[in-house]
């Protein structure tokens, strides 16, 4: 049983990388958590980094994450406490940033139409499957390899722990 | 992707892990080794797919750009890596192609946005970042998601003067810079069939402008003579046994294949367009800016650097002198070579145009031609935004090199058929 309880926060189509994490902080602020963690979505939603908790997952629509490849913009949510962002679609370079630092991306557009902020939904990752509001919401399962690169908590540290076992 | 994942069928949406037979990196090869040396691999796993360029800063214009060539250089030695061009050789996505180190049917990754490139040659190539090179590096692999296939049917014939950088410049200001994200772009058509080699590459490598994974077409005549006559010239030992497996390799597209987006362009339709700063989807057709003057002129990069270009900006300028500064980068030394044989190199520098080494040149704002606060740029590359070849407020018009040719001749915005002298 590998179901997970989350709190939802809600956001619109075209989410850009700058008002994800503000391109002002991109050379000043690379690796330090806490501060990661206080400018996430700073530009689109002031009210997130004071109250979100850890385990809760931003639900959002087309094109999440679109414009510059900083890392920063995946680095902070998952600094923030994210568990997970749910989007109708993904800007490409914000996937593969996302699952390479090791935060899970989840392409579900039936869900993102039905859930609004403050929403509990809960995640299955072995089912590949959400649950809402007494409804189950199927989405493409990640491969057993790129499920362990989330849960490694990105490629270097995935590859780290493998050669290790060896 | 199906073969190179070793499955029989994938599908878009698909998440699956492959090999790619070519792994590309440029002037971040230093960087991409550092993160490489944080993982327990004291070896690459497959040295003979690497392909490393010295391309960005070329000859290097620092100490600094020095000291990262020469690192880039141990690891090669180190790592016994054979496919590594020198200072010089010219830009990583032109040299791979002359150099027969991916064609059709292929897969490469690249640490570069621009890695849309090889679909011309009817290549899969995409882009990755700097971690996931140092991943391939190590274990050989690396997971993709299968995209969906935007397909652009392209029929007719351009008018004079068009090209297919006008093409790409109206397709990304229609669709937008998002356009194509995560999609597969592939060109088809009977249009497609009139269009030189060096101008379809135009089309595949500014496809990373629209968001796109990839963009292809399938090889046709057009390609395996440009293979034929550029692999005898650079792999003379090998070039027949190359071309055939290049031949064995070409993938064409599925009859009945699903599109998830389909476009009709009529070439006869384009005109010439520009795009303006500070976006690469800021688009003007050329007629609307064609009084805005500029300071200096920038032909060259992956995009618009090749022979074509070059002979298309020395007709211009031939007998005239230019009013404006004009740099003129050929993409690879074969550019430089073919273009001075054909006495294109002297036909710029009699009118005043700058020659510089094979490479990036200012492209990305490093040397050879960034801009001064305020100045305006009409350049061939491919992005324009802000900052991109220097200081933040100088402005970046991208147009076709026969119309940064025209505009330093007449000292503004200018399609080549206005030219009074
Ligand atoms: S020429 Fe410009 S766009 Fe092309 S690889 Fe070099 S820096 Fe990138």
């Amino acid at each position: 049983m590998t179901r997970t309880r989350h709190r939802v926060w809600k956001y619109g189509d075209n989410v850009n990388t700058d008002v994800i994490f503000p391109g002002k902080y991109t050379y000043t602020i690379e690796t330090d958590t806490a501060q990661l963690a206080r400018h996430a979505l700073e530009d689109l939603d002031p009210s997130f980094a004071s109250a979100a908790q850890r385990g809760d997952v931003i639900v959002a629509g087309r094109n999440w994450g679109n414009g510059s490849s900083r890392e920063q913009a995946v680095k902070c949510l998952i600094a923030a406490g994210v568990h997970a962002v749910i989007a109708s679609s993904f800007a490409r370079i914000y996937y593969r940033n996302a699952i390479n630092s090791g935060l899970l991306v989840i392409t579900c557009p039936e869900l993102v139409a039905q859930v609004e902020t403050g929403d509990e939904i809960e995640i299955d990752l072995d089912a590949a499957q959400m649950h809402y509001s007494g409804r189950a919401y199927s989405f493409p399962p990640l491969p057993e390899q790129v499920r362990e690169i989330v849960d490694a908590g990105g490629i270097i540290p995935y590859l780290r722990a493998k050669a290790r076992e060896q | 992707m199906a073969r190179a994942s070793q499955r029989n069928r994938v599908k878009p949406g698909d998440i699956v892990v492959i090999e790619p037979e070519i792994v590309l990196s440029h002037d971040n090869s230093a960087a991409i080794a550092a993160i490489f040396q944080q993982l327990p691999h004291d070896r690459v796993k497959y040295p003979e797919r690497l392909a490393i360029t010295l391309d960005h800063a070329v000859p290097p214009p620092t100490a600094k750009h020095a000291r990262n060539h020469a690192r880039i250089r141990e690891f090669v030695r180190q790592q016994g890596i054979a496919n590594f061009f020198e200072v010089g050789r010219g830009i990583c996505h032109q040299v791979l192609c002359e150099e027969g180190i991916i064609g059709p049917g292929m897969t490469l990754l690249g640490a570069d946005s621009h890695s849309t490139h090889y679909g011309w040659l009817g290549a899969f190539s995409a882009g990755i970042g700097r971690s996931e090179v140092a991943a391939i590096w190590a274990t050989g692999q690396l997971w993709l998601r299968v995209p969906e296939t935007m397909r652009i049917e392209l029929t007719g014939k351009f008018e004079t003067g068009v090209t297919t950088k006008d093409l790409t410049i109206s397709m990304i200001g229609r669709l937008s810079s998002d356009g194509a994200t995560y999609m597969a772009v592939e060109f088809d058509g009977d249009g497609v069939a009139g269009l030189s080699p060096d101008s379809r590459a135009v089309l595949t490598n500014m496809m990373a402008e629209m968001g796109a994974k990839n963009a292809c077409m399938a090889p046709d005549e057009v390609t395996w003579r440009w293979l034929s006559e550029t692999l005898r010239r650079t792999r003379p030992e090998d070039h027949v046994d190359r071309l055939g497996f290049f031949r064995g390799r070409a993938l064409f597209p599925d009859s009945g294949a699903d599109y998830a987006l389909h476009h009709h362009i009529d070439l006869s339709e384009i005109e010439p367009m520009v795009s303006c700063p500070h976006n690469v989807d800021n688009v003007q057709p050329l007629s609307a800016v064609a009084t805005r003057a500029v300071d200096v002129g920038f032909i060259g990069t992956c995009t618009n650097g090749r022979l074509e270009d070059l002979a298309a900006a020395a007709k211009i300028v031939r007998g005239r002198r230019l009013r404006r500064r004009l740099i003129v980068i050929p993409a690879s030394s074969m550019a430089l070579r073919d273009a001075a044989d054909a006495g294109y190199i002297a036909d710029l520098i009699e009118a005043g145009a700058t020659i510089g080494s094979p490479g990036c040149g200012p492209c990305m704002g490093v040397h050879q031609g960034v801009l001064a606060p305020g100045e305006v740029c009409v350049s061939s590359a491919n992005r324009n935004f802000r900052g991109r070849m220097g200081e933040p407020d100088a402005e970046i018009y991208l147009a076709s090199p026969a119309v940064v040719a025209a505009s330093c001749v007449a000292g503004h915005l200018i399609h080549p058929a206005d030219l009074s002298i």
